[in-house]
């Protein structure tokens, strides 16, 4: 009887601790590393996600900036993803589509990395198909007209370099190598890829002065009777300058690409695509999701004259029977001045952001 | 039989310790607000660009986006006591986010004459871009119309007068005349929604029914082909949506 007394004893006692602290001090953790946030984006928004299961550390950063921009990825070893992704141009390229490294055309532009940490519903692409970083980087690497590899030939790779396995060993404490630690270390070294210090932050910090013809054109984009870009492009009080949401804009009375109708399979979501950020535009041309309008002026065009009706135009696009909001040439001129004022140039040449 | 009672009175007094807090008498409670929606006691849910719905003023329409804030929740009781719940609620119907609102704060059990919430924001908790959630939700109101924070957002497409398909932007905000931009005259377009007596149990769930065919009915019959669009500079519209909200809200089940 006293045997099972003191077993009863015992096993209370256990149960009342709450962790294994010296198993967990024997356990190897990498280096936290907390993201740089603009004040203004401290200040206005909410913080950004950080999925539990990939936390922001030194060593994960620095393995997934080498990893991005690292051509081993890639079938041929010919193809990074800085090479549609490149810091000068806020990590997108130039050109309408990009080829991948059989020389294949996508057939949607490629999209702008910066930010993504606080794209708080976490839907990635133009069609929002990915949930998280972590997938979104998992497709790349597969895709026949982008780098058009396997994940079990680029992981085998990474494993039998000489480098790899030792900053996965420092990255996440196994040198074992798998898509899902490599897409967790490509993950964290873009949520550090942070925009938010463009001569209009600066202007609402207090550290600089818009011209007249910017501040006529910010006017032009807060005004419901004007512009009215606030509704999905954010404002003076949402310094991503996206709503991160699906949109028809009015480019297609029948559309060639269905976007977001492709994931969901609902003839309404035909036609609608993610809100990109008006962030960097001075970077970022040529513009829309397939790439159309290789200037601002188009783009601005587009949205006095241009709209195209169809069933699913969102209901925020005005005066679709007219073309749109029909703003006169000399808010056009001001609108454009506004919003080559929210292009952040410390972002695009931050060091820790250079290969 | 000594050692035994004295190993089950030894156990229970060491698992007892293993709680930490104490379980409190069921005297306070959470209460969920959980928002329904209905055109004219037709269940809205899922939103579609489908024109489906029928204004009073005899307009087709769909009903594509509707988010809306809720603010104050107050539980009065019959002594004349109130309590006051703080926070706000964006509900968000396209989404299906934040429909359900749990009361912050735990309520007393018991009866309460009326449970009572302020549609939008009060003019002290209007303040121009201090919550980092409705900033990011882009629920702004630019400064020019005097800043703050929508209190809805209702948006869909409807037949106008050549039967087209035409969008429409039936936005709530404090009503602002903007005729003179250097002096801004504005006129408070919150309201209280007075819900009834309701009887918190433990645990309560409360239904509120928003009847959306209301913001177009009364007193006002809302003509879409007159009031479409920019309706957050439009200070009569504004009023009128005051008016037409009034009798919006009511008060479903209570479990």
């Amino acid at each position: 009887m006293k045997i099972v007394f003191y077993i009863l004893v015992f096993t209370a006692f256990l149960s009342c601790s709450k962790d294994d602290s010296n198993n967990e001090s024997e356990q190897y953790v990498p280096t936290p590393l907390a993201l740089d946030v603009p004040p203004l984006f401290v200040q206005k928004i909410l913080p950004p996600v950080i999925p539990f299961t990939n936390p922001q550390t030194v060593e994960g950063v620095s393995l997934g900036k080498k990893l991005f921009f690292d051509t081993i990825l890639s079938a041929d070893n010919s193809q990074s993803c800085a090479t549609c992704h490149a810091p000068a141009n806020a990590f997108t390229d130039a050109t309408q589509f990009s080829d991948g490294i059989d020389g294949v055309f996508g057939n949607r532009n490629s999209m702008p990395i910066f930010n993504a940490a606080f794209n708080y519903d976490e839907k990635f692409f133009w069609d929002g198909r990915s949930f998280g970083l972590e997938l979104q980087a998992l497709q790349p690497v597969e895709n026949p007209i982008e780098m058009h590899n396997t994940w079990e030939q680029a992981v085998s790779d990474l494993q039998n370099n000489t480098q790899y396995p030792n900053l996965f060993q420092l990255a996440f404490g196994t040198s074992i190598i798998t898509k899902e630690l490599i897409t967790k270390a490509i993950a964290q070294f873009e949520r550090t890829l942070i925009s938010g210090n463009s001569k209009f932050d600066k202007h609402l910090l207090g550290t600089a002065t818009l011209t007249p013809q910017e501040l006529n054109g910010f006017n032009v984009f807060m005004d419901e009777s004007k512009g009215d870009c606030f509704h999905c492009h954010g404002s003076d009080n949402n310094p991503l300058w996206t709503d991160n949401i699906f949109h028809n804009n009015g480019l297609d009375a029948v559309f060639a690409d269905l976007g977001l109708g492709i994931v969901t399979g609902d003839p309404a979501d035909n036609g609608k695509f993610k809100s990109p950020s008006l962030r960097n535009l001075a970077f970022t041309a040529p513009y829309m999701h397939d790439g159309r309008f290789n200037t601002l002026d188009e783009v601005i065009n587009h949205y006095s004259e241009g709209l195209q009706d169809s069933p699913t135009i969102d209901p925020l696009m005005k005066m679709v029977a007219q073309g749109g909001v029909q703003i006169t040439t000399q808010e056009k001129a001001d609108l454009k001045a506004f919003l080559l004022s929210l292009s952040d140039y410390e972002f695009i040449n931050n060091p820790a952001f250079q290969n | 039989m000594k050692k035994l009672i004295a190993i089950v009175v030894l156990s229970v007094f060491v698992f007892s310790s293993c709680v930490e807090d104490e379980v409190p008498a069921l005297q306070n409670t959470n209460v969920s607000l959980n928002f329904k929606h209905n055109w004219d006691g037709t269940s809205v849910s899922n939103l579609s660009n489908t024109i489906q719905y029928t204004n009073e003023a005899g307009n087709e329409l769909s009903i594509e986006r509707l988010r809306y804030l809720i603010s104050d929740v107050t539980f009065h009781k019959s002594n004349g006591e109130t309590i006051v719940v703080e926070g706000y609620n964006l509900i968000d119907v396209t989404s299906g986010e934040n429909l359900s609102y749990v009361t912050p704060v735990q309520i007393p059990i018991g009866t309460y004459t009326n449970v009572s919430f302020t549609f939008g924001f009060d003019n002290t908790d209007n303040t121009e871009g201090v919550y980092t959630d409705l900033n990011s939700a882009s629920w702004n109101v630019p400064m020019m119309l005097g800043g703050g924070y929508h209190f809805m957002q209702l948006e869909g497409k409807f037949v106008n007068n050549v039967a087209a398909e035409q969008g429409y932007q039936y936005h709530a905000i404090k009503a602002v005349d903007n005729a003179d931009p250097m002096n801004l005259v504005f006129q408070d377009t919150f309201f209280t929604v007075n819900l009834g007596e309701v009887i918190v149990h433990n645990n309560s769930l409360v239904d509120v029914n928003m009847n959306i065919a209301e913001w177009f009915k009364n007193p006002y019959q809302w003509e879409l082909n007159d009031f479409n669009s920019m309706l957050m500079p439009n200070f009569n519209a504004q009023v009128k949506m005051y008016d037409n909200g009034q009798n919006v809200f009511s008060l479903g089940a209570v479990n």
